[in-house]
């Protein structure tokens, strides 16, 4: 707080629309808390939240929480930082303060739906997981193909062709050739887009909008002409979650994070993997640089074509990898259309979590945790209409994208082609 | 200095837009000849390797022409489809011209076709002159409002467009589901969520009923082609139109030469807006009469495409979508005919807009067509 005064002699300019952007986002916050007053502040009883299973290895008790004085708590904080915020500028804190003002909001809502009530807050946690992977694994390939400065609308054609895929080939293969088959197609329409807009430099977002329309149109086209006859071919083995031993007892983090299948664990490393290779080896640097200011790295002799092939094709078969999920890691069955949009969630993921894997795999499962709940919530039979719980997810990217914009920064040749000389 | 220079080459890239050169009879001609021949090529490629007969492809693309262009009916179905394609690829079009890459239009048919139902049966008492023309208002304002939500995120706070138009389209969707719920729109003694039904007096009138009843094109057409001198007009001829070109083309000359970049966003989204909304109601008040869940059915994403492959110009936007009409209602015949199903038709659809995004590509298929040591492509 001290630092503020520093802050606004050095860069005046930047002060003044930072300090607008802190008092509009203070603006939204003091509406929140407000609405938490208003809309939940008639909870009665107390909220139980289940943590354990009975039969897991360590049980641990309920926790009981008295819902009214927790929900005016949760008012009373937002309103604070809410209040600070448009009083005195947020500076470096007006995210993060927008940050706990949502969470305090869906605490609160949590406790006033499940007041007088009992809920499986770890089966909720270990959902909220489960739903997240499509979303995080195709915002980390969008997080390689951006970084290279290739916009990649075409993910949600990616999902999907991984998931038609993982069906056909994982019925006739088996799981595992399913599952590489998935992650080869990906890589090839990661390929074609790359051929699309660097050799034959098609417009980036035309590029991808035909790739999905292309992709929609072959899976549809098959799944309608060949499976409704044939369904043996569409009868893919499924991954079952395995449990690490150990680890996979931990209560509520154990069946978050170690008691899942394969795409989960998939997910996790390749997220920690990508982190590593974008940011601490040489070959991360040169494929930011080319993102960045491909003329000056073609000047220091990096292959600019080459790099923005290879990125985008791993980029397609990590979303390829996240395709199979729909298929090879839940149902088995591919349906049309069945990635349902995940594909443009993650492209918002992807700018959500600042075009970095960590961040992307973070707003992955913000999107999966309102997924769940909205599932979970519609067992304790709340009067909100179920639609509305649906729009939550996407209201509160709209906030949130409205209220980092200052900070999330696009990769700087993102989008354009890039012609040598 | 800098500033004049940005300013020039923004007018020159307006003058070589406006007016394209000799060279553009290729690519306007020759191009998608080629793109949609090597489409349906491919198309019956992809037909033999899921084991359809050489017999069944033949009579499926027969059962394509004829179901787009062979009879009255077909010619009726083609422009049927047509027309929302077009209304909206004009509001998506109009947005690429000014530099926003709006994703929205499918919730904006949506929320705007949803606002013409209900404007179409709340007031059924007003005479035909003044309801329809009232149903089509709302649709088209009742979209633009909601098209601007992005435009005034973006202009106020930077918020990227694309990433709030894909949210307020699922956020559309979910709103329409509920409101088809709502007592006082879903229809009486239903349980699924549909909404009450438009008066006659609100339904865009169909215009060769008098010969077959059967026969669904209605006077959206009119609309439709109104909107395409509209547009044309407001981009090419009009101050406005002016400033959503030079946004798009440079926003930085643009800025110095005193156009309020907010206003125009705004603008240009809320128009968008309006012609998706408009789209939205052609399909409620012409074709189906009543709203259900995602009565929408892709025609937002197809207008994209639409948008694309006629270059963002009205005209072109107008031929596109003819063609994608087209496409869909000769699709529909083969699927009947031939049994071919009709999502070949997204395939074919695909293929024409890659080879004609991306002229360096059917350069290097075809050499032969294009006239040497031009190596220019459009896009």
């Amino acid at each position: 707080m001290t630092a503020i005064p520093d802050r606004q002699a050095a860069a005046p300019i930047v002060d003044r629309a930072e300090t607008r952007r802190a008092q509009i986002t203070g603006g939204v916050m003091i509406a929140l808390a407000l609405f938490i007053v208003l809309a939940f502040g008639d909870a009665a009883g107390d909220a139980t939240f289940r943590l354990s299973r009975v039969r897991d290895t360590w049980v641990i008790g309920d926790l009981i929480v008295p819902a009214r004085p927790f929900i005016y708590v949760a008012a009373v904080l937002t309103a604070f930082l809410g209040a600070r915020l448009f009083l005195r500028g947020g500076g470096r804190w007006t995210t993060l303060s927008l940050g706990v003002g949502l969470i305090l909001l869906v605490i609160a809502f949590l406790l006033w739906a499940t007041a007088g009530n009992a809920f499986s807050l770890t089966g909720m946690l270990q959902a909220t997981v489960v739903r997240a992977m499509p979303i995080a694994l195709g915002a980390l390939a969008a997080v390689f193909c951006e970084r290279v400065a290739v916009v990649n609308i075409a993910v949600e054609g990616m999902l999907l062709a991984g998931a038609f895929t993982g069906a056909l080939m994982g019925s006739v293969l088996g799981g595992w050739g399913g599952l590489l088959s998935a992650v080869v197609i990906g890589g090839l329409f990661g390929f074609i887009l790359a051929a699309l807009v660097v050799t034959y430099r098609m417009d980036q977002i035309i590029a991808g909008v035909v790739i999905n329309l292309f992709v929609l149109g072959l899976t549809s086209y098959v799944s309608s002409q060949v499976f409704a006859e044939m369904r043996h071919l569409n009868n893919a083995p499924v991954f079952r979650a395995i449990k690490i031993p150990v680890l996979g007892d931990i209560p509520v983090i154990g069946p978050m994070l170690f008691h899942q299948n394969i795409f989960v664990y998939g997910a996790l490393i390749m997220v920690a993997v990508s982190t590593y290779y974008l940011f601490h080896t040489r070959n991360g640097l040169r494929a930011r640089a080319v993102g960045e200011h491909p003329r000056a790295a073609d000047t220091l002799g990096i292959d600019v074509y080459w790099t923005r092939y290879v990125h985008v094709t791993i980029g397609g078969m990590i979303a390829g990898f996240g395709g199979a999920w729909f298929t090879l890691g839940s149902v088995g069955r591919f349906d049309e259309n069945m990635t349902g949009g995940r594909g443009f969630i993650a492209l918002a993921a992807m700018i959500f979590g600042r075009w970095h894997p960590v961040g992307a795999l973070m707003a992955a499962l913000v999107f999966g945790f309102t997924d769940s709940l909205q599932q979970k919530l519609a067992l304790l039979n709340t009067p909100i209409p179920s639609e509305f719980l649906a729009m939550a997810p996407y209201i509160a990217t709209i906030i949130v994208v409205a209220g980092l914009i200052g900070r999330a920064r696009a990769p700087a040749a993102d989008g354009k082609p890039y012609i040598k000389e | 200095m800098s500033t004049q220079d940005a300013i020039n080459t923004a007018t020159r890239k307006l003058l070589e837009r406006a007016a394209p050169g000799r060279v553009a009879f290729e690519d306007l001609v020759v191009v998608p000849l080629f793109a949609i021949l090597v489409a349906l090529i491919l198309g019956a490629l992809t037909m033999l390797a899921t084991n359809v007969d050489l017999a069944t492809i033949g009579r499926s693309y027969v059962a394509l022409l004829q179901g787009s262009v062979g009879s009255l009916n077909a010619l009726s179905e083609t422009l049927t489809a047509a027309a929302p394609l077009i209304l909206a690829g004009l509001g998506l079009a109009l947005g690429f011209r000014a530099g926003l890459f709006n994703i929205g239009a499918e919730g904006q048919i949506l929320i705007g076709g949803m606002a013409a139902v209900i404007c179409g049966f709340s007031v059924p008492g007003l005479p035909f002159a003044i309801l329809l023309p009232l149903c089509l208002i709302a649709g088209g304002v009742v979209g633009a409002a909601y098209a601007s939500i992005a435009g005034v995120l973006r202009a106020t706070t930077g918020a990227n467009e694309v990433i709030s138009t894909i949210m307020l389209n699922m956020i559309a969707f979910r709103l329409v589901d509920y409101m088809l719920r709502l007592p006082w729109v879903q229809r009486p003694g239903r349980s699924d969520p549909v909404s009450q039904s438009v008066p006659p007096s609100a339904e865009l009138p169909r215009l060769l009923d008098w010969i077959d009843p059967n026969l669904r094109v209605h006077a959206g057409i009119f609309v439709t082609l109104l909107a395409v001198a509209f547009v044309y007009w407001l981009l090419f001829r009009s101050k406005l139109g002016f400033e959503f070109r030079a946004s798009g083309a440079s926003p930085s000359a643009a800025r110095y030469a005193g156009m309020r970049a907010g206003l125009v966003i705004v603008l240009a989204m809320a128009t968008a807006g309006a012609l998706a909304g408009l789209a939205g109601a052609n399909q409620v008040l012409g074709v189906l009469g009543r709203a259900s869940p995602g009565f929408s059915a892709g025609i937002g994403f197809d207008a994209i495409a639409v948008a694309l492959l006629g270059r963002s110009h009205p005209v072109g936007v107008l031929f596109a979508g003819l063609l994608f009409g087209a496409l869909e209602a000769g699709g529909r015949q083969m699927q009947v005919d031939a049994g071919v199903s009709i999502d070949l038709i997204g395939i074919i659809q695909a293929l024409i807009i890659v080879f004609i995004a991306a002229p360096l590509l059917v350069r290097a298929i075809f050499p032969w067509g294009f006239r040497r040591g031009d190596s220019g492509g459009a896009s």
